[in-house]
């Protein structure tokens, strides 16, 4: 593991039946960075990121998590991990039957017991106000736009903290505006809270603004890995096809 | 499902009732969810309970009229309601009643939770989803059920007294006199003691098929469907058992 490491994968393999998605992938995210992991639908993205989360169990290879061996842990060890780990879900996971205050207090509440009421309200409008959302309080997930709703998911993850920031497709099914909105917000909390970051994405306008380093994942494997631009200065037609593809309009590729 | 398949699932179910214990026993304790859940089952099923209790009563009461009143022994209407009412009926109805209004819901409701990664979401911001959603739910039920059918059966004696009042005019202190000189405390408690079981059942079966939904929102359907058609079922099992168990336990066999 390099030393200033905050997860080091090695070796990592996972299949769900015949099907085998991660075939040994070998990953450092650096303290401070945001590492975009790029790739198609279904190439293992967000299963590598549930792996380091706890989410999903690796079938073999190593997860070093905050220098802590992942497979080592048991539940209570697990859990205090959990309250460093940040994880922004694709569709927001908000809790439908709680209003944006029950759903910011959910986490905080239960991890951090010794807090008064008024400290909690105090993190729920400071993290509110990070995300400028502020107005949201008492509003139900369903009253809300779905990039509020994404806000609102990275708030919750905020409440607590994290020393590291796990973004599972964070502009999938937004506007390009929104999208746009977004990925200044991902920057901004890596600035703000000092957190590492580790975006999924297929969404290369996310990729090359939110991130300092890019590894490009195909076919259960790292293909490639760099900057940008270094990513897709490449023959290879995997990685080619990816780019246009992002970029063609849909009229384009009809024509 | 072959047969590995049937007793992997239940083995399955079983890690999922100890483990009920163990968080609903093991501090910390979700109060809050606990109360919330009571709300839901007890007060928000309140009013069908009370219209089918009502409805049992008066119906079951004017069937009987006629086969009783050919031997001359209708006088034994209230004993007959309250025996059928305390030992069968009341448990029984409340608990299909409950299966299929809670049960439904729990199964939908966890599915739902389950698909849209709203329990990955609790795991993952390091609180304990099944002691939170699962271990609240199975108590609610648990703790309900005999309580509403304690109350369906008083509410079904208040439908069988209108009835025979009407057609008898027995006062309301000789109807409830004469019901309950075959009841004893034995089948209070029996009356809890099952529907305890059943309120049980209920939880589980719509907790474990909600918590373990995949596939979408064909998931949540399956869900909500099995947890209510495997809940009925093993009720009516239970409901079985529960009484050759006290037919023995009081007759010796």
């Amino acid at each position: 593991m390099e030393a200033n490491a905050v997860i080091s994968l090695r070796g990592l393999k996972k299949s769900f039946g015949s099907l085998q998605v991660l075939k040994g992938v070998d990953l450092d995210v650096y303290q401070g960075e945001n590492l975009v992991i790029l790739g198609r639908s279904g190439s293992g993205k967000s299963v590598l990121i549930k792996i380091v989360a706890g989410l999903l169990r690796p079938d073999e290879g190593s997860v070093i998590v905050l220098g802590q061996d992942t497979s080592r842990l048991d539940i209570r060890a697990w859990q205090a991990l959990r309250t460093r780990i940040g994880f922004s879900f694709q569709n927001s996971a908000l809790y439908d039957g709680m209003n944006v205050k029950d759903n910011l207090e959910f986490p905080l509440v239960r991890n951090k017991r010794h807090l008064s009421s008024r400290d909690i309200d105090d993190a729920i409008a400071k993290v509110l106000d990070d995300v400028g959302l502020s107005h949201t309080l008492y509003q139900m997930p369903a009253e809300l736009s779905g990039g509020q709703k994404k806000r609102i998911g990275i708030a919750r993850t905020l409440i607590l903290q994290p020393e590291i920031m796990l973004y599972d497709e964070p502009t999938a099914g937004l506007d390009p505006v929104t999208s746009v909105e977004i990925n200044d917000l991902i920057n901004e909390v890596q600035q703000r809270y000092n957190t590492s970051s580790v975006i999924i994405t297929h969404d290369l306008t996310c990729a090359k603004q939110t991130g300092n380093r890019l590894v490009m994942l195909s076919e259960g494997k790292f293909i490639r890995q760099g900057r940008f631009e270094e990513v897709f200065d490449t023959d290879d037609p995997r990685v080619k096809n990816f780019y246009n593809y992002n970029f063609i309009t849909d009229h384009e590729r009809t024509e | 499902m072959n047969i590995s398949r049937f007793f992997l699932r239940i083995y399955e179910i079983w890690r999922f009732v100890v483990q009920f214990f163990k968080e609903v026993f093991l501090p910390p304790y979700e109060y809050k969810e606990i109360v919330n859940q009571f709300f839901q089952v007890g007060i928000r099923s309140l009013s069908i309970i009370t219209l089918t209790g009502f409805i049992t009563g008066v119906v079951f009461t004017k069937q009987s009229r006629s086969s009783l009143s050919e031997f001359g022994a209708a006088s034994w209407l209230p004993s007959l309601m309250a025996i059928a009412l305390i030992r069968a009926l009341a448990p029984l109805v409340t608990a299909l009643i409950i299966a299929g209004k809670v049960g439904s819901n729990i199964g939908a409701e966890l599915g739902s939770m389950k698909v849209t990664e709203q329990i990955d979401a609790m795991e993952v911001s390091s609180t304990n989803p099944f002691k939170f959603l699962v271990a609240s739910r199975i108590l609610a039920t648990t703790v309900i059920v005999p309580i509403l059918a304690l109350y369906m059966g008083f509410v079904g004696l208040m439908g069988a007294y209108l009835n025979v009042h009407h057609n008898e005019q027995t006062s309301f202190t000789s109807f409830f006199q004469s019901a309950f000189t075959k009841i004893t405390f034995l089948d209070i408690w029996m009356l809890l003691l099952k529907s305890a079981v059943y309120g049980f059942t209920i939880g589980v079966a719509g907790c474990y098929n909600g918590y373990n939904a995949s596939q979408g929102t064909v998931g949540v359907g399956r869900a909500a469907n099995t947890a209510v058609v495997v809940s009925m079922f093993l009720i009516f099992i239970e409901e079985m058992i529960i009484v050759q168990l006290t037919n023995y336990f009081k007759h010796g066999g």
